[in-house]
């Protein structure tokens, strides 16, 4: 199994709402303005903006950004306490009780996606409560990012389990890809000839960020056409 | 064995500051404590907040804290190694500054080995290290290059300093106890003598790989990832060259400050800052040819964003740092060391206190502008260091000026016993010395 991810930036309408659904989905804290202006800001799911061109044939073009979750993952290379890594099914994950806070995998990380708990992060009263309770809060001091929302896929991986079937893409989502109108985002298992994302993965218009790294991400974007 | 203070001792200029300290030491010493306690204050503030108080933000995620542990580490170069190199190669010329490197790098690897623990957001997980520690990270090695650094060195610190101990020791200086342990016993017999000259010669040789381990390894921190401006191969040996570099400025400044203070000028001679001044020079040179080799490979291979990073620090927000430390590590010292009439003694503390700025400012010219200029579009800002990342600084160097000021209130600067064995033997094993290497005379020519 490899977990991938495409998204299609001819259908991706720049709104936002998978940046927004990630935020609710994985309790990622929310700072003070002060702190953002800082550039302290926390997105797992970011929506990057490239200008092409110059003004007046200026083009500005918008794409989400979820980590990379790389095959060659420069970010865990370099961690001291393996506190990231990647596992078997080729998601990089984080280990947070384990994480020492050195930010030495957020310096290695070509794509820029690791964020860090400056401070202990808080949520105004009454949002606390509906923080999503699948998924951990991060103390001050550690790194986090996307995991690809890997508690959803524990919980889809038990559902069949139960069932006594195997995994079909349906069962397991990830946020962002669940909540794009668009549909610009589609979340499968890249060595599954079943899943819609193998099938795009190979798609001519398929391109990855910063491919002569050599990084592998196993994040695919489809080039929009004009 | 004698006790109170007898006759005045030949080198009783060297054991002055031992046994009558006088007032100012204890009022710079309260001074330094006040910077200190303040500075725990601060980190103590930093670590129940969290690193949120410092100025470091995404993605310029490593700040001071990283730039002084790269400059202190590469300060703590002047000693060891350099003591070593003079050492093994018999320069008679070292006998009165040996030690005051050593000390160097002993006081300053410890600051500087501290710092990648203020900079961890969680300290309290040290010992993750240990029992989690992952051997493919350079921050592993970078631990144990350090701990294998500052345990060597601090052993060839005291190994020679026995001899010295013991002449405290016989003239009864207190605290005597002190004396009396860490003297181990000597009596300066032969058979001590030649295991002490043994122990110094093995560690000697160890020392010295050692110490461009340590910071060869601090570059690869760097150079392994695939950042533009930091992967490159060339950072090994620049970053050694840059230690010593700035080792040998430090040295320097701390000759001239003892000199005037301790008024040493019958030990350090002009002839010392002459050497080394020329050795300084040397090294800026040699310093200049790695900047410009790194910047030129990477203008001409023109990666557009290794570019960003270099126009960043060319004509970008980095720029007045840059030249002012091209002034301070190259320009400076190139104009007044290369003089004899400006490499006088206020000459050479003025190149010497220009090139320590200009290496910090290299450090920080290394580790921010990488980090500012992330490949994606982000939001970039310059980083401003906080408050509390100055007072750390600040607090490091005062943790520094109190260690070697203790060091000099208890122990001699200079190796009172290698000053009078130079004295009484070295003359003659020069001359054997430089025999030993001549030409031999021609044979007569044969008759007939
Ligand atoms: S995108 Fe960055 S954080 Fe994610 S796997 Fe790749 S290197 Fe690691
Ligand atoms: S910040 Fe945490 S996850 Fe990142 S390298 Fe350091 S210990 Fe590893």
């Amino acid at each position: 199994m490899k977990w991938g991810m495409v998204i299609d930036l001819q259908k991706c309408t720049g709104c936002g709402e998978c940046v927004a659904a990630c935020k609710l989905e994985n309790n990622v804290a929310i700072v003070e303005p002060k702190e953002s202006e800082m550039g302290r800001t926390m997105l797992w799911m970011d929506m990057l903006t490239m200008y092409e061109g110059e003004y007046p044939r200026l083009r500005v073009r918008q794409f989400p950004r979820p980590c990379m979750h790389c095959d060659h993952p420069p970010c865990t290379k370099v961690c001291p306490v393996r506190a990231t890594y990647k596992n078997e099914e080729g998601i990089v994950a984080q280990i947070y009780p384990q994480c020492i806070g050195c930010r030495y995998c957020m310096a290695a990380c070509p794509y820029t996606v690791k964020s860090f708990n400056w401070y202990k992060p808080e949520w105004a009263p009454g949002i606390r409560e509906t923080t999503n309770p699948d998924v951990s809060v991060r103390p001050a001091g550690v790194v986090e990012k996307c995991t690809f929302c890997v508690h959803r896929l524990q919980k889809a991986k038990e559902q069949a389990k139960s069932e006594g079937r195997t995994l079909r893409e349906d069962d397991f989502q990830t946020a962002c890809a669940e909540s794009c109108p668009a549909g610009a985002i589609v979340f499968g298992d890249l060595d599954n000839t079943g899943h819609r994302v193998s099938s795009l993965s190979h798609s001519p218009r398929a391109t990855r960020l910063l491919e002569d790294l050599g990084t592998e991400p196993k994040v695919i974007y489809l080039k929009e056409v004009d | 064995m004698e006790k109170a203070p007898a006759a005045p001792h030949p080198e009783y200029d060297l054991l002055r500051p031992i046994e009558d300290p006088g007032k100012s030491f204890y009022y710079i010493v309260a001074v330094l404590l006040v910077i200190i306690l303040y500075t725990g204050y601060v980190y103590i503030r930093q670590l129940y907040y969290g690193l949120g108080v410092t100025g470091m933000a995404q993605p310029v995620t490593w700040g001071f804290y990283i730039i002084n542990f790269v400059f202190f580490i590469g300060i703590s170069h002047a000693g060891t190694l350099i003591s070593a190199i003079l050492r093994l190669s018999k320069a008679e010329w070292r006998r009165p500054i040996t030690r005051m490197a050593e000390v160097i790098t002993a006081i300053v690897l410890a600051i500087g080995g501290l710092h990648p623990i203020i900079d961890l957001g969680r300290p309290d997980r040290m010992s993750h290290l240990f029992f989690n520690g992952r051997l493919q990270s350079p921050l592993l090695w970078d631990i144990t290059s350090i701990t294998a650094y500052f345990t060597a060195s601090t052993i060839y610190l005291y190994i020679p300093m026995i001899p010295d101990i013991a002449i405290l020791r016989d003239r009864g200086v207190r605290p005597r106890w002190l004396y009396e342990f860490l003297s181990w016993g000597w009596q300066g017999t032969e058979q001590q003598h030649k295991v002490l000259d043994r122990a110094m010669n093995i560690l000697m040789v160890v020392v010295i790989p050692i110490a461009i381990s340590v910071h060869t390894i601090i570059s690869y921190i760097f150079a392994m990832t695939v950042q533009p401006g930091w992967h490159s191969t060339i950072f090994g040996p620049y970053f050694v060259v840059g230690a010593i570099f700035s080792g040998i400025a430090a040295i320097l400044v701390l000759m001239i400050v003892f000199r005037k203070v301790f008024h040493l000028e019958r030990y350090l001679k002009l002839i010392h800052f002459n050497y080394l001044s020329v050795l300084l020079l040397i090294m800026s040179l040699l310093w200049f040819y790695f900047t410009f080799s790194e910047y030129l490979t990477g203008f001409y291979g023109h990666e557009p964003n290794e570019m960003r990073v270099f126009w960043y620090k060319f004509s970008g927000d980095f720029a007045p740092y840059f030249w002012t430390m091209v002034a301070c590590n190259f320009l400076l010292p190139l104009i007044l060391l290369s003089n004899r009439r400006t490499r006088t003694i206020p000459g050479i503390l003025v190149a010497s206190i220009s090139v320590i700025i200009g290496m910090w400012l290299e450090r920080l010219i290394i580790v921010v502008p990488s980090l500012a200029n992330p490949r994606l579009p982000y939001p970039t800002g310059i980083y401003i260091p906080s408050h509390t990342e100055w007072v750390l600084f600040l607090g490091g160097v005062s943790v520094f000026i109190l260690g070697y000021m203790l060091f000099a209130r208890f122990f001699p600067v200079i190796s009172i016993w290698e000053i009078q064995e130079g004295r009484q033997e070295s003359a003659k094993a020069v001359t054997e010395r430089i025999t030993s290497y001549m030409p031999d005379p021609q044979p007569p020519l044969a008759k007939g």
